[in-house]
């Protein structure tokens, strides 16, 4: 490890120096360099379904649309329990009772044709967009609540 | 029914501003206790400093009014405001308004406004009927409105003032509500008649609402009950739906809908389906669906059909095409058996009030025409919105003549509204004025705004 370590140091003095693409390439199989954040992976993943599922009724900011369809802003819907919210993208909404004390016409679809993957990573990035700030979603648990709808 | 019978008093002159939002309210009201402590503490010299503070924070805390656009010689004034959910609303001839309510506030969910003062504000306030709901309609003898699954009737006086506020009696009751375009518009015609327009709880009659794959049901059974206009008695107690006439169908939701008084005939603004795009994603690309399908402006006769959920309106192809969820492709051509809209718009622009125009005030141009009041897209995105305007067609002989204009803008406060939540006033309703002014009801703020014609 800390040969690595060391060889990446000079790696990256040497290549700074001469930017030589031979000690580019060794540079880039360094530890810090190859660590992929998994946040930001589901973020990135999570956004795109967004858009391509979920944008165009609850809007490019989260805010929903009065009366229509709920905001996932400042919502214990989005920012509580995680299998509530799991269980929504699952099996859709379709009740019109009140959320936050406004009631919203439209129905929630059921999105269930979403791979667990994909529920996990759009539901973390909802729960830490638009000024939301809530733990990530895991696909484990959205497995485990597919698994109580069978 | 509960009784209830509210009276308060606005003075606008003061407050007319600062009125304008219950956020700049609120703040207002922390600030004003915060310099009265402070004059009673410190010396005025510092509390003068502080109450200039105090001011200029509510200055900054107050977001500026929109001034609302309109054609030249025009004049817009704000008559009311703070209403709560304003929705349709109606003007005697003594120049009095009620408003409905989508929500009743303190109780009330029709607002009576009245100018004792003759100042052009409405500084009389009353407030009745404990139901929330968007109709209203109202002829020498009866004011009418709905809320989502009834219809009511007052009896007025020489002054179209409500007689019994708490007795009204309904005349239709047990509609369709299922949450889903379910609000109830009204209209009169001249021969003792009252059109509810009842719309379809469901985006293109599929198996499963709004849901990616699931088909549109063959035939669209929902049809016998809701998804049309149904003709009652003004003077009948508790109709239920099978005592009405069902005068159209195919229509998947109506909420903007007056008698042309010139053709003798109804004429309703449908909203269009939403989500072509995102439950076909391979037919219809993002820029189509922001603009697909039109609103359809229809003049209906008894026994029309629109044709929803079969065909949608394509205004640029300039025909009815098949609706993807009963086989279409964006091309394929519905069948002539469903009536041709009488004038389309753009989609998605929501629109909620409709209005021929027959005052004198304005120039020629606008007698008998239409104005439509679109309250504003949201099933555009990720796309700007559109509407938030009211748009004026013209009219000739009875038929939608020439393009139409937008007439009053700006209602959102802003040039491009991207997502709803966002506007900060939404044109819902249309009313003229005896004196031949358009009145205009929003139902972010409850303002209700007055345009007149002065050369």
């Amino acid at each position: 490890m800390r040969r690595i370590v060391i060889c990446s140091w000079v790696a990256a003095l040497v290549g700074g120096i001469f930017s030589l693409p031979a000690f580019a390439q060794t540079k880039k199989t360094s530890p810090a360099a190859a660590k992929i954040n998994p946040t930001e992976m589901a973020m990135a993943a999570g956004k795109l379904v967004y858009e391509q599922n979920c944008l165009v009724c609850h809007q490019v900011d989260g805010g929903g649309v009065p009366h229509l369809n709920p905001p996932l802003t400042q919502t214990d819907y989005v920012l509580g329990e995680k299998a509530r919210i799991i269980g929504v993208v699952l099996n859709g909404l379709d009740v019109h009772e009140p959320i936050d004390d406004e009631v919203y016409s439209n129905v929630m679809p059921a999105h269930d044709f979403l791979t667990d993957q994909q529920i996990a990573d759009v539901l973390t990035f909802v729960r830490s967009s638009f000024g939301n700030k809530a733990t990530a979603v895991s696909v484990g648990e959205v497995a485990a609540e597919r698994g109580k709808k069978k | 029914m509960k009784k209830h019978f509210s009276t308060k008093t606005v003075f606008f002159n003061l407050l007319s501003i600062l009125a304008q939002t219950r956020f700049a309210v609120l703040k207002n009201t922390k600030t004003l206790y915060a310099s009265l402590l402070v004059t009673a503490l410190v010396s005025s010299a510092a509390s003068q400093a502080v109450a200039q503070m105090a001011k200029d924070q509510i200055v900054n805390v107050s977001p500026a009014e929109p001034i609302i656009k309109v054609p030249s010689n025009f004049k817009t004034t704000i008559v009311a405001d703070g209403l709560g959910k304003a929705r349709h609303l109606t003007v005697t001839d003594g120049g009095d308004v009620y408003v409905r309510l989508a929500k009743p506030v303190d109780g009330g969910g029709t607002v009576f406004l009245r100018d004792t003062d003759g100042d052009g504000k409405m500084d009389q306030q009353k407030s009745f009927g404990d139901f929330g709901g968007t109709g209203v309609a109202l002829d020498k003898e009866y004011l009418y409105t709905s809320s989502n699954s009834e219809v009511f009737r007052y009896k007025l006086n020489a002054n179209q003032e409500v007689v019994n506020a708490d007795k009204p009696e309904r005349i239709i009751k047990g509609l369709t509500d299922k949450g889903t375009h379910a609000t109830k518009s009204l209209v009169l015609d001249k021969n003792g008649n009252i059109y509810v327009g009842i719309g379809a709880p469901s985006n293109a009659c599929q198996v499963k609402d709004r849901t990616k794959g699931s088909p549109g049901m063959m035939p669209c059974a929902m049809l016998d009950s809701v998804g049309g206009i149904w003709q009652f008695k003004t003077t009948k107690p508790d109709q239920i739906l099978k005592d009405g006439v069902h005068y159209a169908t195919g229509i998947r939701n109506m909420v903007g809908m007056d008698w042309n008084g010139q053709t003798n005939s109804l004429f309703i603004m449908q909203h269009g389906r939403d989500q072509l795009n995102t439950l076909f994603p391979d037919m219809y690309t993002d820029q189509q669906s922001a603009i697909l399908p039109a609103e359809a402006m229809y003049e209906l006769k008894k026994g029309a059909d629109a044709g929803w959920p079969y065909i949608y309106y394509d205004q640029n192809q300039k025909k009815k095409v098949v609706m993807p969820e009963y086989g279409g492709d964006g091309k394929k051509e519905g069948s002539s058996k469903y009536i041709d809209p009488a004038a389309a718009y753009p989609g998605h622009m929501a629109p909620n009030g409709l209005l021929f125009y027959t005052g004198t005030q304005f120039p020629e141009k606008y007698r008998n025409g239409a104005f439509i009041a679109f309250h504003g897209s949201w099933n555009r995105a990720p796309a700007p919105q559109a509407g938030y305007f009211v748009v004026f067609q013209p009219f000739k002989n009875g038929k939608a003549s020439g393009d139409w204009e937008v007439f009053a803008n700006n209602f959102a406060g802003m040039d491009t509204v991207m997502s709803p939540g966002s506007a900060m006033h939404r044109p819902c309703g249309l009313a003229q004025g005896p004196d031949g002014s358009l009145y205009v009801a929003d139902d972010v703020k409850g303002t209700v705004y007055k345009i007149s014609y002065a050369k």
